[in-house]
């Protein structure tokens, strides 16, 4: 028997590791991915604030009364604000009514205001007749009811209940069209990633035009020589996903970073002032929201499916001109 | 069996269009039953290369129909085709060996192709090159051997899956005369083994030296059969 060791094992000819190179077709890849992350990673923070301020924004209710402290012609009934605070307590779809103090309501007026909006300025009163402020929470799913401004109106005439549901709409309207923005982002980046793989497998199929015919007049029918194809695409889109994907994780973790105030509000934002890099690394990577964890693993095998099912098309529809 | 009726051939144009240029081959019919020989035999030009190419399923006939194993080519499947060209061995003029591949690996090939397990492969393409005097270049290249022994690696990846058709256009052009005598030798084995087999020569001596039937074509078209 003739000795054939070192020979290799179902070799077919057709040389895709010389036609197909591995450095083009990963970095293209990668590129696409890491343009694929990003824009994942803005849908994904898009929905999450849609969800945040809706949820959150929704769910309050700002009461203003002007003349809160004054009585009424009947002093038995109270001040305004109490009548007011009357009705809110009373009310099942109210969680909790809060009126704001006055001395928070003039500090946070005071950027615009000036000193005009201190309690005791100028002989210890408001310079400026401010309402008194009520924060109205309500109760998870409940919303307010219909006719509470007329009631409220009617208990103390010239109250406004603000909901904050309508701005809340705006910016959801507002993310919803980034989501929208972001998918058409990683459509384009597919549709480029499929231009990008069927360039390079025709690029191969022309290299190895020859062999292929050679192989297809043996008997090699089209599944087979597409599938070598494919498979060959397939393990180059897979390592330019995986690159991708790794490259793009340090600046997601930074725009996560940066982004921490919206996501999180202020209450949130503990830890992101300790500068160790330990600290900070830990910090950022948990400021990632989590659905953007799961779904980035999945762009390197989103990456290789498309690499196959694109070279699968490809080779398949080349190989028609031949009989 | 083999059945060819009122077969027409034009070859495509650069886009693929039926072209103008004349009708390589005209108005064949013909019966070949299985298990025979046949030589095909014509000047250069007559049409034989392109006949074999037909049956070979390189080429599809512009006009008329091609029976092939019993199944009419013109309504098979792709994949079906691809079958019908496993269960053919062919010797191509131009031999189209794989220049990246070894001898052994060319000849591997044809097994690999029907998924022939590689203990087996090996002990078969091993058989089959030595047989044609290439047993001491298993690894070489194709480009490193002389044109005799390129036309005998052809010759054995054709042969090498006992194929139920084999078609040989001019198997024995590059090669000397006793080298030829026992190449035909070995196609009438197979032949006896059950096989169809066609072969197109220019060797007047060889046809002189086997007999069998021929299909004669001048022009494009055939002008005797048997």
């Amino acid at each position: 028997m003739v000795r054939l060791a070192g020979r290799k094992r179902r070799a077919d000819g057709l040389a895709l590791r010389r036609a197909m190179g591995d450095r083009l077709l990963p970095a293209l890849v990668a590129a696409m991915t890491f343009l694929a992350a990003l824009a994942l990673a803005g849908a994904v923070g898009a929905s999450l604030l849609a969800q945040r301020w809706s949820a959150g924004a929704a769910s309050i209710l700002t009461v203003q009364v002007p003349d809160g402290d004054s009585g009424s012609d009947a002093p038995e009934s109270g001040t305004r604000l109490q009548r007011v605070m009357a009705i809110l307590s009373a009310d099942p779809a109210v969680l909790a009514a809060t009126p704001v103090d006055r001395a928070r309501l003039a500090a946070l007026l005071a950027p615009w205001l000036g000193d005009g909006a201190q309690p005791g300025f100028g002989a210890g009163a408001l310079a400026l007749p401010l309402p008194s402020v009520v924060q109205v929470r309500l109760r998870p799913g409940l919303s307010a009811p219909g006719d509470l401004g007329a009631r409220l109106d009617q208990a103390a005439p010239g109250t406004l209940a603000e909901r904050n549901q309508d701005w809340s709409d705006r910016l959801v309207a507002l993310t919803t069209s980034l989501q929208a923005c972001a998918g058409l982002a990683l459509l384009v980046v597919a549709g480029v990633a499929v231009a990008v793989v069927a360039t390079a497998t025709r690029a191969g199929l022309v290299a190895r035009r020859q062999a292929i015919e050679i192989i297809h007049g043996l008997g090699a029918d089209d599944g087979y020589i597409a599938g070598r194809f494919a498979g060959r695409t397939t393990v180059l889109a897979l390592s330019g996903g995986i690159a991708g994907t790794v490259l793009s994780v340090p600046l997601l973790l930074l725009l996560c970073r940066l982004g921490a105030p919206l996501a999180a509000g202020t209450a949130g934002l503990a830890g992101l002032a300790d500068t160790r890099p330990a600290t900070w690394l830990l910090e950022s990577v948990r400021r990632v929201p989590l659905p953007l964890w799961i779904a980035l693993p999945l762009l390197p095998p989103l990456a290789a499916t498309i690499g196959w099912m694109t070279a699968q098309a490809t080779v398949r529809t080349w190989l028609r001109r031949l009989p | 069996m083999i059945r060819l009726q009122e077969i027409g051939l034009r070859y495509p144009d650069r886009a693929g269009r039926q072209g103008n240029r004349g009708h390589v081959l005209q108005a064949i019919s013909a019966e070949i039953p299985p298990g025979s020989f046949r030589w095909v035999l014509g000047p250069s030009g007559a049409g034989k290369s392109s006949l074999l190419r037909l049956l070979g399923l390189g080429l599809k006939p512009s006009s008329g129909q091609l029976d092939l194993f019993g199944v009419p080519v013109a309504r098979a499947r792709r994949a079906a085709l691809a079958k019908l060209r496993r269960r053919t061995g062919t010797v191509f003029q131009d031999l189209r060996l794989l220049p990246e591949l070894s001898v052994y690996d060319n000849v591997a090939l044809r097994l690999r192709l029907d998924g022939i397990a590689e203990d087996r492969i090996e002990l078969e393409v091993t058989e089959m090159l030595r047989f044609v005097g290439l047993g001491r270049k298993l690894g070489v290249r194709p480009s490193a051997l002389s044109g005799g022994e390129q036309q005998r690696v052809a010759v054995a990846r054709a042969v090498v899956h006992r194929p139920p058709l084999l078609l040989a256009d001019e198997p024995t052009g590059a090669l000397d005369e006793p080298q030829a005598v026992r190449l035909i030798a070995l196609f009438e084995e197979l032949n006896q083994m059950g096989s169809t087999v066609l072969v197109a020569t220019h060797n007047e001596a060889l046809v002189r030296r086997f007999p069998h039937p021929a299909l004669q074509l001048e022009r494009g078209r055939l002008v005797s059969h048997g």
